[in-house]
């Protein structure tokens, strides 16, 4: 196209020139001008910036690689283009209004957010043994579908991002459904703030459980179409296998948790190690690999979806034994007030509830307004609680002033902390492997950034 | 555990400039404590953790100031010349192989000891959590880096530099992680409000958050 004299003519591929250097900027089509100029520059050294809107950088990640030839000598991740502040806003809410900002962290895994921090929240209450076991049961149920939901799309845009389309197609399929339960359940599909201190927003509806179990049959069915698809395939495993690798050494140094851990044959998983939510009343097994890389994160992702379905199931047995039990804490001067019900136009405040705080009860009228307009004081201190979200240990480090609302509240989030293990990952290997490293972390830029 | 002392004493829905105590009757009094060091025994296995600590690293008398329980949860909190001392000890020797970050707790009333670096740890091989807790003054707010020792923590601290304005000494490149570069002031400090710039779209500017009525 161009000769290497003469200047780019690309229009999707310009060059100028800086004191760094040559800079050639190219936003797709074809590379076939860059490279011609490139090798005409004798610059043995070059520096690609990719990102952070890049189709495969799994969200709005920097990637600045540094390379000799194809292969990467030093590798940095740049991060903050989603940074919102959410843990500042926290500050000026009431702790139950800080549900709705956490839920929207980690947008793939909502409910782990906030199981995150209504357990923190409870455990400053000193309520943790007073959330009724109906509430916990939901909770494990929700979540277990959720990490469904987030696996799949870390398997879908994983295979995507490699150039395999048809997995996509089928992950978010699966996903669909699992979403479809969550609007039926809460009334959205994300950023539901169903879990709230004390309890769940509100019981299942009528004829939940039956489509529950529809949905783990329909899923247990076509999970198999992916498992086809890719298990053993030629290609995926030329593009995985072996790729990303990360030992245990380097793993426990770098604070990485999750698949990523488990990857290298540590059977180390929150819902075993430190139970909360009643994990230790299900029937489950913590999936490893030993293969440190990224097929075996991947092989790990698959093999949980079949364990998710197991604790599901047996959610909905205890479920239908729980049936008509409250779903959160007794005290009324802790418990969100207002009931929702299913109306002829959807989602909306109990009008049955509201006639019985307005004309029957003056002391119900009188927590409603309260815990509404000011909400419910916590206990000064500090504590820590975590849960195993799809990518590993989301920790939350809340500091009460004895006040309305929370003092200090920081998310330990894994995708964070998993991110800085993409240069160890990395370094050395050639630049296609950057993306499925990448995709192996399964990092969720709006919980990196919070 | 004892009461310390009380570092203030605030009223209303805290947080809101004016009472913010919306029925008139709340009678909300907030004080904010600093709690004394806990009693033995502990309970669970802290007694096992500060025992071991105690044989492991000789100068604990010296390096721990106050070792508090709270919740079921056990903070040591540590003078800030020993706490690579501390770190590399309750790695070592007791085990705690991973450092779940920093995070950093701005308290304005706790004169010359306002800002706090709270590093959570964990132990796998034996399934135990503890917490490490430095307090620092605002004017010389140094923390000796944990990169070292958990190189994971390289960009929590970078986190916390950002948010708090707390130097790590030592770590391998502090800049701002999740603010642009050239940004000013420390946006999770008490004193920063909320938003605190206007922002700009499409030729219309909104207020920061803290201007406006739903916010104070």
């Amino acid at each position: 196209m161009s000769t290497s004299s003469g200047p780019i003519v690309d229009p999707y591929a310009s060059s100028l020139e800086t004191t760094e250097g040559r800079v050639f900027s190219v936003t797709g089509g074809d590379w076939d001008s860059v490279v011609t100029e490139i090798g005409a520059t004798k610059e043995e050294r070059v520096v690609v910036n990719m990102g952070p809107q890049h189709p495969s950088t799994h969200g709005v990640l920097r990637l600045v690689l540094e390379l000799e030839g194809e292969t990467i000598t030093e590798l940095r991740a740049g991060i903050g283009y989603l940074h919102t502040g959410i843990e500042k806003n926290t500050e000026y809410r009431s702790w139950t209004q800080g549900v709705t900002f956490v839920t929207r962290m980690d947008y793939l895994a909502p409910l782990f957010n906030e199981t995150a921090y209504c357990l923190g929240v409870e455990k400053l209450l000193g309520i943790t043994d007073d959330v009724p076991e109906r509430a916990s049961v939901i909770r494990v149920m929700m979540m277990e579908f959720n990490r469904i939901a987030s696996h799949m799309v870390a398997l879908g845009t994983g295979a995507l991002e490699l150039g395999a389309l048809s997995p996509m197609i089928f992950c978010f399929r699966e996903r669909e459904k699992v979403l479809d339960l969550f609007e039926l359940i809460c009334g959205l599909r994300m950023n539901m703030a169903y879990v709230r201190p004390g309890g769940v927003a509100q019981d299942l509806p009528p004829g939940a459980l039956p489509k529950i179990r529809e949905t783990v049959q329909e899923l247990r069915r076509d999970f198999k179409d992916n498992e086809k698809i890719l298990i053993g395939n030629t290609i995926w495993m030329k593009r995985t296998a072996g790729i990303g690798y990360l030992d245990l050494a380097g793993a426990t140094t770098l604070g990485i948790t999750g698949p990523v851990l488990r990857s290298t044959g540590l059977p180390w998983d929150l819902r075993k190690s430190e139970p909360y939510c009643g994990y230790e009343n299900y029937d489950f097994d913590v999936v490893t690999a030993n293969t440190c890389d990224v097929y075996g994160r991947f092989l790990i992702r698959m093999s949980e979806l079949e364990q998710s379905l197991r604790i599901i199931n047996q959610c909905v047995d205890k479920l239908e034994k729980l049936e008509g039990a409250p779903v959160m804490v007794a005290d009324k001067k802790i418990a969100w007030p207002s009931q929702l019900s299913l109306g002829g136009d959807g989602l909306g405040n109990s009008l049955d509830h509201i006639r019985d705080i307005m004309g029957t009860s003056m002391e119900a009228l009188i927590h409603h307004f309260k815990l509404v307009t000011e909400g419910f004081r916590v206990p000064a201190g500090q504590v820590y609680s975590a849960v195993e979200s799809p990518r590993g240990e989301i920790g939350v480090h809340i500091v009460s002033d004895g006040g309305t609302r929370p003092y200090r509240v920081h998310f330990r989030e894994p995708s964070f902390n998993n991110l800085q293990a993409t240069s160890a990952m990395c370094e050395g290997s050639l630049i296609a492997d950057v993306v499925a490293a990448v995709a192996s972390i399964d990092p969720v830029m709006g919980g990196v950034d919070r | 555990m004892k009461k310390e002392k009380n570092l203030s004493v605030g009223h209303g829905a805290f947080g809101s400039a004016d009472t913010g105590d919306t029925s008139g009757y709340g009678g909300l009094v907030r004080a904010s404590v600093s709690w004394g060091s806990s009693e033995r025994p502990y309970g669970s296995y802290f007694d096992d953790v500060v025992d071991d600590l105690e044989r492991a690293y000789p100068d604990f008398a010296d390096a721990i100031e106050r070792v508090v329980l709270y919740r079921g949860e056990l903070t040591l909190h540590v003078k800030r010349g020993k706490l690579l001392e501390v770190a590399l000890v309750l790695r070592d020797k007791l085990l705690f192989e991973m450092c779940l970050g920093v995070n950093g707790v701005h308290y304005p009333t706790e004169t010359d000891r306002e800002l706090h670096a709270v590093y959570p740890l964990l132990s796998m091989t034996h399934n135990r959590r503890i917490r490490l807790e430095v307090s620092v003054s605002e004017g010389d707010p140094h923390i000796p880096s944990l990169v070292e020792v958990w190189g994971g923590n390289n960009w929590n601290e970078r986190e916390t530099f950002d948010m708090f304005g707390i130097i790590f000494d030592g770590h391998p490149g502090l800049t701002r992680i999740l603010m642009p570069d050239d940004w000013r002031g420390h946006p999770q400090r008490k004193d920063y409000p909320l938003g605190g710039i206007p922002v700009e779209y499409k030729g219309a500017t909104v207020p920061p958050p803290n201007e406006r009525r739903s916010y104070r």
